[in-house]
């Protein structure tokens, strides 16, 4: 396409690599002035590096950017403010400690002479913004105490403070309820109503659906095209994304519970800081259930995890497995009472990097008579137990029992964990964010080991930020916010809009 | 009684001000994010430096000017490491305080025919003069012109700190370096800034030493000094005042030290020596963890990763 003035953006050829790896194998991108531009991908696709070309955060090998049908280049943030573009990355570049509008200051500060800022001006254009796009924002409230969606708007309002024309929003949906999703793109139409354009960087195609004009879709650094989102499906996008037919639903017959496996009561659990963070939480999770906890980052479900599978102290209260006590004692007596763990962050807790795959798969039972006798470990048995997951989980590269696990894409390293935590065959699994980071091949994957592992009579309990999931896979919806269990639903019998308002402290109507 | 009182004054302030110095040097890097364990060095060679400058030239200001230089080249040593090449940031300062009294005794050997200290060298005016409240109860209060130095730069940093751009970019880069970055804020230009000016803050500490309180280098004119400032900086969390209230109180301390050992007191005077690094300890002990360091204190930033 040639460069013209009806294009607020437009990136093409662009290359960029990353020692042998291709980031980025030529690709297009032309967002018309005025309109919200969803660039679709999977995780790894190459969308967030192509906006950080854009932004100036990284160089393109080859290519150009054309703003305006004008060529321009773009070597640093600091130029591409100069250009009018603004971006929101997914983790906030946010000062925790500072006010709001010290964080919107920052780098453009409002001064007096021989720069001592000049606080109550700054305010004063701060308050003008907020007020010109009707944001519900207070401008002295430290970043700390502000809620996640109120914390994205400053985000928002950094950039049109630096003149942003251009707004980049990459995974903006990631960590909002359901409501404040709604706010997001009701203020993204409203800046387009103001002249502004949006490029929103995302992998959920309902919210593409909602928000978007144009969607481009990138699939491992390839350019696949651009369609009208008028005239698209989330199913035509997903198999765009992927590259072949996905099911986007989850398929099961219905639960049948047994006898409560999990039984927590009254549990208090503080974090380092000695804050409660899970406050007299009750809880049951019956044999061939699956109960979903929803909630937004942040309201106990780390703790939670922590105290059932004792990596921290409970305050109060108890945690009873199969009728027998298990608070306050080591992880290791939870392991051994048949409790399974698919951890938050894998890196962090699943699996040690450095270790080969067949290390990995035996890191909690290294020590059993079956991978061993006395003080050595049997290799050959360890690796022909871990050949055996590697072919019943489809965990690729196959063959891969001595390549580090540091190796292996998030999706396989997470195969890996669950394959590691299923063949123990446990009496309860706790799957934490057990998606986080995969594409949707691999989340259809874990979706299905997860309702397989009910349907054996496991209590599954699953934990997760993504609304949807917990909607789709649960028998049993619990809400949690501030420490609590705010509400209890069958599946089914409650929708999106009632579960958000109480995962954001509201009452359920 | 009233004469102790203002003896006790005296020398806390007298004691307190080369810890405060160390202390501002160490509040400025690290609120930039570069932790800065060699203070003690970079006072060792803010020592060595004051001492000699002020002997060879005369002038005990130009001493002090070369203490804050000497002490900026070292820790440009420790900014090379810990920005540039994102080094651990506590062995290098831990390799500066190994460098530094090695390369002191160095410099003083070369520069004195072999001697393991300096000669007497000028010393810096007090504020009053030499002779200002002799005679009255007072006269233990005309105290360094260090100390008042000391104070003033506290003033100074404060400012800077809390009400300039530059503080806010400082702090800013302290707590989320990535922010800041893709701000357009240079990084790695504002730890180094932080990093040299917390060494010449160090190295004016020495000189405090060796041209204030005493007049010449000795091996052991800097023993743990920078050490006691970076308890201050934790004690005082990280801002100027704190960190200048802490020190008063290890100055308290070290005087309280000499006003006892002095007397027919019960205590041997080898175990009241102590008394300055044992509540250093107890300081440490109840007070890391509680208050909050800048977030990014400590940790190397490498452009693209977060």
């Amino acid at each position: 396409m040639e460069a013209s003035p009806d294009y607020a953006v437009q990136m093409h050829g662009i290359l960029k690599t990353f020692g042998s790896f291709t980031a980025l194998d030529r690709v297009d991108l032309d967002v018309r002035k005025q309109t919200v531009h969803a660039i679709l991908g999977e995780n790894g696709a190459g969308k967030t590096t192509l906006m950080n070309i854009l932004y100036g955060l990284y160089q393109a090998d080859e290519g150009e950017i054309f703003m305006s049908g004008n060529k321009v280049s773009i070597t640093s943030p600091t130029e591409a403010i100069k250009h009018g573009i603004g971006m929101v990355h997914q983790h906030f570049m946010l000062v925790e400690n500072f006010t709001v509008t010290e964080n919107i200051i920052l780098g453009d500060e409002v001064c007096g002479a021989a720069g001592v800022l000049d606080m109550a001006k700054a305010r004063k254009e701060v308050m003008a913004l907020v007020n010109e796009y009707g944001f519900d924002v207070d401008p002295d409230a430290k970043i700390e105490d502000i809620t996640v969606g109120m914390q994205q708007r400053v985000e928002i309002l950094k950039a049109l403070y630096r003149g942003a024309e251009v707004l980049i929003l990459d995974e903006p949906t990631a960590v909002l309820t359901p409501q404040e999703i709604e706010k997001l793109i009701e203020i993204m139409h409203d800046l387009i109503a103001k002249g502004k354009t949006i490029i929103i960087i995302t992998h959920k195609l309902k919210e593409i659906m909602q928000s978007a004009d144009e969607c481009s879709i990138i699939r491992r650094g390839v350019y696949m095209g651009t369609v009208d989102v008028k005239n698209t499906s989330e199913t035509e996008l997903a198999s765009k994304m992927v590259g072949r037919n996905v099911n986007l639903t989850v398929e099961k017959t219905p639960a049948t519970p047994g006898d409560v496996v999990l039984s927590v009561r009254g549990l208090t659990v503080k974090d380092e800081r000695g804050i409660e963070q899970v406050r007299n939480l009750s809880l049951d999770v019956h044999a061939g259930e699956i109960v979903g906890i929803a909630g937004i980052d942040g309201n106990g479900q780390q703790e939670l995890v922590d105290a059932i599978t004792n990596l921290v102290k409970a305050e109060s209260g108890t945690i009873t497995i199969n009728g027998e006590q298990i608070q306050n004692t080591t992880p290791r007596n939870t392991f051994l009472h048949s409790i399974a763990t698919i951890p938050s962050d894998r890196h962090r807790w699943g699996l040690v990097l450095p270790f080969a795959v067949s290390e990995n798969t035996v890191l909690e039972r290294h020590a059993d008579e079956e991978f061993g006798a006395g003080l050595t470990l049997d290799y050959d048995k360890l690796r022909a137990y871990t050949t055996k997951l590697i072919e019943q989980f489809d965990i690729r590269p196959s063959g891969c029992e001595d390549e580090r696990m540091s190796g292996l894409s998030g999706g396989n390293q997470q195969k890996a964990i669950i394959a590691r935590m299923v063949s123990a065959a446990p009496n309860m699994l706790i799957a934490f964010q057990p998606t986080r980071g995969l594409d949707v091949g691999a989340i259809e994957f874990v979706h299905k080991t997860l309702i397989a592992e009910r349907d054996r009579g496991a209590a599954i309990l699953l934990i997760s930020f993504e609304l949807d999931e917990v909607m789709d896979v649960s028998d049993t919806i619990a809400v949690i916010y501030h420490g609590q269990i705010t509400g209890t639903f069958a599946q089914g019998t409650v929708d999106e809009n009632q579960l958000g308002l109480l995962m954001a402290g509201g009452e359920a109507k | 009684m009233f004469d102790n009182l203002i003896l006790l004054i005296g020398i806390t302030l007298m004691y307190s001000t080369p810890l405060v110095f160390g202390a501002l040097g160490g509040v400025i890097s690290e609120r930039s994010g570069v932790t800065n364990i060699g203070i003690e060095g970079m006072m060792v060679i803010g020592a060595i430096s004051a001492a000699s400058a002020s002997y060879f030239t005369g002038n005990p200001w130009i001493g002090f000017l070369a203490a804050g230089i000497c002490g900026a080249l070292v820790a440009l040593l420790h900014a090379v490491a810990s920005v540039t090449f994102a080094a651990d940031q506590t062995v290098s300062g831990v390799a500066i305080n190994m460098l530094a009294p090695g390369l002191a005794l160095f410099a003083c050997r070369l520069f004195f025919d072999g001697a393991a200290m300096s000669p007497i060298a000028t010393k810096l005016p007090k504020i009053l003069g030499e002779t200002g409240l002799a005679g009255t109860p007072f006269a233990n209060l005309n105290v360094n012109v260090t100390t008042v130095l000391a104070l003033l730069f506290t003033v100074i940093m404060w400012f800077v700190l809390y009400k300039t751009k530059w503080g806010l970019r400082i702090r800013a880069v302290g707590e989320h370096p990535a922010a800041a970055d893709t701000l357009g804020i240079d990084v790695y230009r504002v730890r180094y800034a932080c990093v040299l000016l917390s060494g010449m803050l160090a190295g004016f500490g020495g000189a405090a030493m060796t041209i204030a309180i005493i007049s010449q280098f000795t091996q052991t004119a800097i023993s743990g000094h920078g050490f006691i400032a970076m308890a201050a900086v934790i004690f005082g969390k990280w801002t100027p005042f704190g960190a200048y209230g802490a020190c008063l109180l290890f100055g308290f301390t070290q005087a309280l030290v000499i006003m006892l050992g002095g007397g027919n007191f019960v205590v041997p005077s080898q175990i009241l020596s102590m008394l300055p690094y044992a509540m250093t300890i107890v300081v440490l002990i109840l007070f890391v963890g509680r208050s909050v360091a800048p977030k990014a204190d400590g940790v190397p930033y490498i452009k693209g990763s977060r």
